[in-house]
């Protein structure tokens, strides 16, 4: 990694500062996903599509991506100070969340130069959405048992099976997905592939689930003969669990080399303490109640540890003895936070937190307990956090395997 | 955040020294010595420099701060190693922040080389706050008497100095004693719930103190503040350490304790909760770090100190918690050293102000 020049670095977060400021959208008028789990609807969609693609061409998002496919050829410091006055100025989110962030950096570091030359760009610019096709409705936590199959045939694939919590599923034109090649393998893994599939093929259909929150944002998607050309394999057949651990490392930030920006709104505790000022108990503001109090300077002293556990995960004598440790618990540490955080706003909002989303007395038009419904897809997706537990028990803390 | 050369090294240096000097069966043996310590230890620690640590150099120390203090701390938490270098350090800091020139001179150039400064500042009403006293300190002719009780003097028949919180006049004083102006029947030694520390009761009737035993008067309230933060940011890295290694004491049973076929370590009810006292370690000493990085800074210190306090404390009582229902019958047993964290715990909850305490204290400058 090369020497950043800091005057050179200052001045771009400036211009970053400066543009975010000007650029930001104001209300649209309508209801803004706060993570790119929650895109519902198209109005949604096609404004965050043009969003991203503007803060890219701005030169704000994949700053530290090569040159030579699309990016801007910098240090990972220049994205970084992007991505913070992004923050500052609560501006959207990014919208190709796992092109940008985990196929991308996957690509970058695994891939084909062909593949990094077709794909990358056109993440960066949002002209093509990518999903992910890991989950099946039989196997979830069980990744390494995917049953969806991919039969070589001539010069293509042929995929039969389904995939499900395919987020932006219906408006992708890629799926990062990992199929079984091989009934025959020694192992459950081993029969595993992992392919960069196209899906605008004749046999792919996409069917919109909702959540809990009442609201869309992800898709069963069927398979039915669908044929891919076999190029699309990435890596070898047989190599599909390696590429999807190494994918997985991405989707949990345990490794670097996203493109930057922030793909989830940060719901941070000022806010919640707002809120507390805002809404009365017993005739007196929330934030006076001793209670309320306590809890609130709990959530402060937690919020406070995240941000200082990735302070400390850059400083090696205090990581030198389970070097992997903090890395791998961010992911369970800051979505089982937001969850508890966004429960105990809802309850702040007393008689109030009855109301949901669409009815004019809702309090910040039922943020909070939109939140809270939402929280889940980041304690369940990508691991559950018991999952998550099991992986830091196994790989961290050396225990046995159950 | 950040982290010095010098903790950095002294990080090191102290758990290579700490895991050799102090194994579990010399923590066990030190449980029963009316001492408490290995006075040879004590030297030894001495001649590392880690006395002269947070000392001025013009008084003979080192010229670090406690920022350098907070790793040693730690490392002695994990390895439960006893010694009075809390209590030490603590004594130093007085003299160090409110002491006059005079004062500094004397003792600081001989606390850095070992000898112990210890403070008597709890009293009977065991109420945290740090700037009212019930011990009373009179003028009499050039020097004062004080009269009243205090509680917790940590190792004070080790000490060659005693520092004296006492009410004079309106307002809060400190003054230095030397312990051996007191007589042995004054100090009754206390029976605590961290068999690893001593402490003392000190009665204090109609005892005489030299005017220039007195502290700068003007600096009292201030410097009982920063020892009240100093404390606190021992404690934490005590804990921090001390969490640390229940976790890794838990971690070995549960990797060689089998029941049903399996280590037990592979069931989910104690692998999981495992975990979460592992994250919330790893919370805490961020928190510890931080704390010590930015201790000096006014107002933002304190914050960082409150918090670490309150968040190390929480993750040893949970981890220790969790060792001793872990370890099953032998968990129950004086034996098992789980019992050993938790009383450590205890101990440092019950002093100085406990987790819930430094909240409401966090809440008043951050809410």
């Amino acid at each position: 990694m090369g020497k950043v020049d800091q005057q050179e670095l200052a001045e771009f977060a400036q211009e970053a500062d400066v543009w975010f400021q000007e650029n930001t959208p104001g209300d649209p008028g309508f209801m803004l996903p706060l993570s790119f789990l929650e895109v519902g609807s198209d109005q949604q969609f096609d404004f965050l599509r043009r969003w991203q693609r503007k803060v890219y061409e701005a030169g704000y998002l994949g700053a530290a991506w090569p040159a030579e496919y699309g990016g801007g050829g910098l240090e990972p410091e220049f994205q970084k100070a992007a991505t913070e006055a992004m923050r500052r100025h609560r501006a959207p989110i990014m919208l190709n969340a796992i092109g940008l962030n985990w196929a991308g950096p996957l690509l970058l570091d695994m891939g084909a130069e062909e593949d990094k030359t077709k794909y990358l760009k056109n993440i960066l610019s949002a002209e093509d959405i990518w999903c992910q096709g890991f989950s099946e409705p039989d196997n979830g936590s069980d990744l390494g048992n995917a049953q969806l199959k991919a039969v070589r045939d001539g010069d293509d694939y042929v995929l039969n099976g389904s995939k499900i919590w395919t987020t932006l599923g219906n408006y992708a034109k890629y799926m990062i997905l990992l199929a079984r090649t091989n009934l025959d393998a020694p192992n459950k893994y081993a029969g595993l592939s992992f392919f960069l599939a196209p899906m605008c093929v004749d046999g792919v259909e996409t069917r919109p689930i909702r959540k809990i929150s009442g609201e869309y944002g992800f898709t069963q998607t069927f398979f039915t003969d669908a044929r891919i050309p076999a190029d699309c394999l990435m890596g070898e057949e047989g190599q599909g669990w390696l590429i999807a651990m190494r994918t997985l490392e991405y989707e949990r930030a345990v490794r670097g080399g996203q493109a930057g920006g922030y793909i989830m709104t940060p719901i941070d505790v000022a806010s919640v303490i707002d809120l507390a000022k805002e809404m009365k108990r017993d005739g007196a503001p929330a934030i006076e109640d001793p209670v309320v109090r306590d809890r609130l300077v709990e959530f402060l002293i937690e919020g406070q540890a995240l941000r200082l556990c990735d302070a400390r995960g850059r400083i090696a004598p205090l990581v030198q003895d389970r070097p992997m440790a903090l890395a791998l618990s961010m992911k369970l540490m800051w979505s089982e936070f937001a969850r508890r955080l966004t429960a105990f706003a809802v309850t702040l909002t007393g008689a109030h937190g009855g109301y949901y989303v669409g009815d004019p007395n809702a309090p910040a038009r039922g943020l909070w307990t939109r939140s809270y419904l939402n929280s889940f897809a980041a304690t369940i997706g990508g691991g559950t956090s018991e999952i998550q537990r099991n992986i830091i028990a196994e790989h961290v803390l050396g225990l046995p395997k159950g | 955040m950040g982290l010095s050369e010098e903790q950095a090294d002294l990080l090191d240096a102290a758990e290579r020294f700490c895991r050799e000097k102090s194994p579990a069966q010399k923590v066990r043996k030190l449980l029963e010595d009316e001492q408490g310590f290995d006075p040879g230890l004590w030297d030894e620690i001495a001649s590392l420099g880690w006395l002269a640590i947070a000392i001025p150099e013009e008084y003979g120390g080192l010229g670090l701060s406690l920022a350098e203090i907070a790793p040693v701390m730690e490392q002695m938490g994990r390895f439960l190693l006893a010694s009075p270098f809390a209590a030490a350090t603590l004594g130093s800091q007085a003299i160090l922040k409110g002491g006059t020139q005079e004062q500094k001179k004397a003792i600081l150039s001989k606390t850095a080389q070992g000898a112990v400064a210890t403070l008597a500042l709890a009293e009977p009403h065991g109420g945290w706050t740090v700037d009212a006293f019930e011990t009373r300190a009179t003028r009499d002719g050039d020097g004062f008497v004080l009269s009243g009780v205090k509680r917790f003097v940590a190792d004070a028949m080790s000490a060659q100095w005693i520092v004296v919180a006492a009410q004079l006049d309106d307002g809060p004083a400190l003054f230095v004693l030397e312990a051996s102006a007191i007589e042995p029947a004054a100090f009754r030694r206390e029976i605590i719930i961290d068999e690893t520390k001593r402490t003392y009761e000190l009665s204090l009737d109609r005892v005489r103190v030299p005017g220039n035993g007195l502290l700068d008067p003007a600096k009292a309230r201030e410097t009982l503040a920063h020892i009240h933060l100093a404390a606190n940011l021992l404690a934490a890295a005590e804990m921090a350490g001390g969490a640390r290694a229940v976790i890794d004491y838990t971690i070995d049973y549960l990797n060689t304790r089998k029941q049903f076929g399996k280590p037990i370590g592979a069931y989910q009810a104690l692998k999981h909760p495992t975990v979460d006292a592992y994250v919330q370690y790893e919370q805490a000493r961020s928190h510890v770090y931080a704390a010590a990085h930015s201790f000096n800074q006014q107002g933002a210190g304190e914050v960082a100190v409150r918090m670490a306090k309150a968040a190390a404390e929480t993750a040893l009582s949970y981890a220790a918690d969790r060792a001793i229902q872990f370890h099953g019958g032998f968990g129950f047993t004086y034996e098992c050293d789980a019992g050993l964290y938790r009383r450590r715990a205890l101990w440092h909850a019950s002093q100085y102000g406990d987790a819930a305490w430094q909240r409401k204290k966090l809440a008043e400058l951050l809410l």
